[in-house]
């Protein structure tokens, strides 16, 4: 695992290894730890200029706590996320640092380089601040520009993410979904990140705007050349905006792939009955879908072995004993399953 | 032979408020057949809900039914050999016995929030025992029963009532429902709660459920295990389905016939290959296209409507899709108002483009 930036592109651009996050369970009068939730556990992925990395899970399974983790909205408990950055350098060549290891004062600059997008366009503006104030914030923040120059820049990201500029004094509340969530683009944009961590973006949207949300998130990464770690739930939408995709499952990656490799010939039995869930838009396709029995493994108490070994149709002895390993089976693509080798699973 | 259970004519729902009159539905003329499934898809605002709230008689206000009828077939549960009395839902107290007995008891409804729909104070078993009580009966022995015609119904008692919920809670696929009979919303996961809804609903064995987003909040997992569940129930039961979406790749699955909808109005409706395969009117093709298609990765850009919903308070002239459209064409689209008319056997659309102006 150590050598794996020597042995990839240099294009990588944030490498996360090892990355787990626990959550406490806290009991009684004095807050006694009882138990953790393993929100993440053991989480590597890489992520290369340019690219889309999608991120798609069941709810629970700790897609959202992943990208918190990276950017340290959460401590993380263990692991490193080297982010590719020249703002600590001497001589303003790229180096990669570790993001989590970093002080307070380090975390704020390198805040200009990761930017989020959230889920809800309602509540992730502040109702009384109006269109100026969201976007510009960030660089009140970073004290980046002042006065005229500011509202310059502001008029021109909206109207880069396909607002007017006689929008920029009005408020939330004045704007409909797709809208609002233009907003909470042009203000992820502010800072010209390099990164940005979108945790749902779509999903809140009616499907005419979704269409239009994900052609402008398109242009915008080729416009800026920018890197979207993408998280959704909605398998059709990350296929269709990711250049690779990692499925997982109660806080680990099960597999990932590129998106095409990854639809088409899964390697993993989770990724598999997760693709056959998914309604096609055909009447006529015939569906043979494997229902998943039961609900999603409780994060605190997982099962032993493989997380997914009591919902998966191929388990053997083995499963409910050995955790498997996240191993690279074929190049570029990663799966944590006993029996990947022997398997021939269905795509889409 | 398809028979009607439920045949909405031109309804107009209209909602006055201080800056003016929104139409919620305008103009919506629809037959729901006795065990068939309809989709109705449509953007957000466009009037779905709205629609499945007036067959049941709950428009929440400031909505108002202004137009059209809403006509029910009623049959008789406990003896189905009685022809069907029809009732016209429109004219019934919404707050009247009639409508109170019909819904629930013969129309039941899936809301879109599992998280919000149970009362979070009482268990499963109370929340199926109510509806229960209300509008289940059970059949009684009258003396010796000399004749199987002679049947009298009493409603169910407690025993039963928590009897039939475990059966309800089993039949939808909820693990031990020996306990989780007793268990409170908050100890089920949003799954379990979607399913303990569905269970609520069938547990009369209505004539129609209306199922209005049932798997919006669900993870594709637990829709398909949903959506199973419900064709498997709708066939045991002979069950329509009203079921309303906007995801179409469920629609596609579910449904035998789609209605699309856009601004409280129709603009296609056929069976639901001809609507995916042939789609007529400019914004079926156009949602059609906008979604994007699993198995099949292009580097294309989807294919988006441009634009936005119009404001419900200052419609566009003509056509209310015409700002949006296409095929837009100056000087009749937004001049005259296109018509509903049937283009081809069960295939109709509301646009000029098919009409001869």
């Amino acid at each position: 695992m150590a050598e794996r930036i020597a042995t990839r592109d240099d294009n990588i651009i944030l490498d996360v290894k090892g990355m787990k996050k626990y959550f406490p369970i806290q009991k009684g009068l004095l807050r006694k730890v009882v138990g953790y939730v393993k929100a993440v556990d053991d989480v590597s992925l890489y992520l290369r200029e340019g690219e889309t990395l999608g991120l798609v899970g069941e709810s629970g399974c700790g897609k959202t706590t992943v990208s918190r983790t990276i950017i340290r909205l959460y401590e993380p408990t263990a692991g490193t996320a080297h982010f590719k950055t020249s703002l600590f350098s001497a001589d303003g060549q790229p180096e990669m640092v570790n993001i989590f290891d970093l002080d307070k004062e380090q975390m704020k600059r390198i805040r200009r380089e990761v930017a989020m997008i959230f889920q809800d366009p309602i509540n992730s503006l502040n109702p009384r601040m109006s269109v100026f104030d969201i976007v510009s914030e960030p660089m009140v923040i970073h004290g980046m520009k002042i006065g005229p120059e500011m509202e310059e820049t502001v008029v021109t990201l909206l109207e880069r993410v396909g607002l007017r500029k006689e929008h920029i004094r009005r408020y939330p509340h004045e704007f409909s979904g797709g809208q609002r969530q233009r907003i909470g683009i042009a203000r992820a944009l502010s800072m010209n990140p390099k990164i940005i961590f979108c945790d749902e973006p779509v999903s809140a949207l009616d499907v005419s705007i979704q269409a239009q949300t994900l052609n402008l998130l398109q242009d915008l990464q080729s416009d800026f050349n920018l890197s979207y770690v993408f998280v959704a739930h909605d398998l059709s939408v990350v296929q269709h905006i990711s250049d690779r995709v990692a499925v997982m499952y109660v806080g680990k990656i099960a597999e990932t792939a590129h998106s095409d490799v990854l639809y088409n010939e899964p390697l993993h039995p989770y990724t598999e009955a997760l693709m056959s869930a998914v309604p096609k838009p055909d009447p006529l396709y015939k569906s043979e879908r494997i229902i998943m029995q039961g609900d999603v493994a409780d994060p605190s108490n997982p099962p032993p072995g493989c997380y997914f070994h009591p919902r998966c149709r191929y388990a053997v002895d083995k499963c409910s004993k050995e955790t498997p390993e996240f191993r690279e089976l074929r190049p570029d693509h990663w799966v944590a399953c006993h029996r990947a080798e022997e398997l021939k699973l269905k795509g889409v | 032979m398809a028979e009607p259970l439920v045949e909405i004519k031109d309804l107009h729902v209209q909602f006055e408020v201080r800056d003016g009159i929104i139409k919620g539905v305008d103009g919506f003329t629809l037959t729901i057949n006795r065990g068939e499934t309809l989709g109705v898809i449509g953007e957000s605002g466009c009037g779905k809900s709205i629609t499945a709230k007036a067959v049941m008689q709950m428009v929440p206000k400031p909505g108002k039914i202004t137009g059209g009828e809403i006509i029910y077939y009623r049959r008789d549960k406990y003896n189905p050999q009685k022809p069907p009395s029809v009732v016209k839902i429109t004219d019934l107290d919404p707050d009247g016995d009639t409508i109170r007995s019909i819904r629930g008891g013969e129309f039941a409804m899936i809301f879109q929030e599992p998280m919000s729909s149970l009362t979070p104070v009482y268990t499963t078993g109370t929340h199926i025992g109510e509806a229960l009580f209300l509008h289940r009966l059970v059949p009684k022995t009258i003396g010796e029963q000399m004749t199987q015609n002679i049947m009298a119904y009493r409603p169910v008692t407690k025993q039963e009532a928590r009897e039939i919920a475990i059966e309800m809670l089993q039949k939808v696929g909820i693990p031990k429902p020996h306990e989780r009979v007793d268990a409170y919303p908050h100890q089920l996961s949003g799954g379990q709660r979607q399913r303990v809804m569905i269970a609520i609903a069938l547990s009369c064995q209505p004539f129609m459920l209306i199922a209005d987003e049932p798997t919006t909040a669900l993870d594709v997992s637990i829709e398909a295990q949903i959506l199973d569940l419900m064709r498997e129930l709708q066939e045991s039961m002979e069950m329509s389905i009203m079921f309303i979406t906007h995801n179409l790749g469920v629609v596609a699955e579910m449904a035998k016939e789609i209605v699309v909808m856009y601004m409280g109005k129709q603009v296609e409706k056929s069976s639901t290959v001809r609507v995916f395969y042939e789609p007529k009117h400019p914004y079926t093709r156009a949602l059609l296209q906008s979604i994007p298609k699993v198995g099949k990765r292009t580097s294309e850009r989807l294919a988006s409507i441009k634009g936005m919903v119009p404001d419900p308070f200052h419609l566009p002239t003509g056509c209310v899709f015409h700002p949006r459209c296409p095929s837009f064409m100056p000087g009749k689209c937004d001049v005259l108002t296109p018509n509903w008319i049937e283009t081809e056997p069960d295939h109709w659309v509301r646009c000029l483009l098919y009409e001869n102006v």
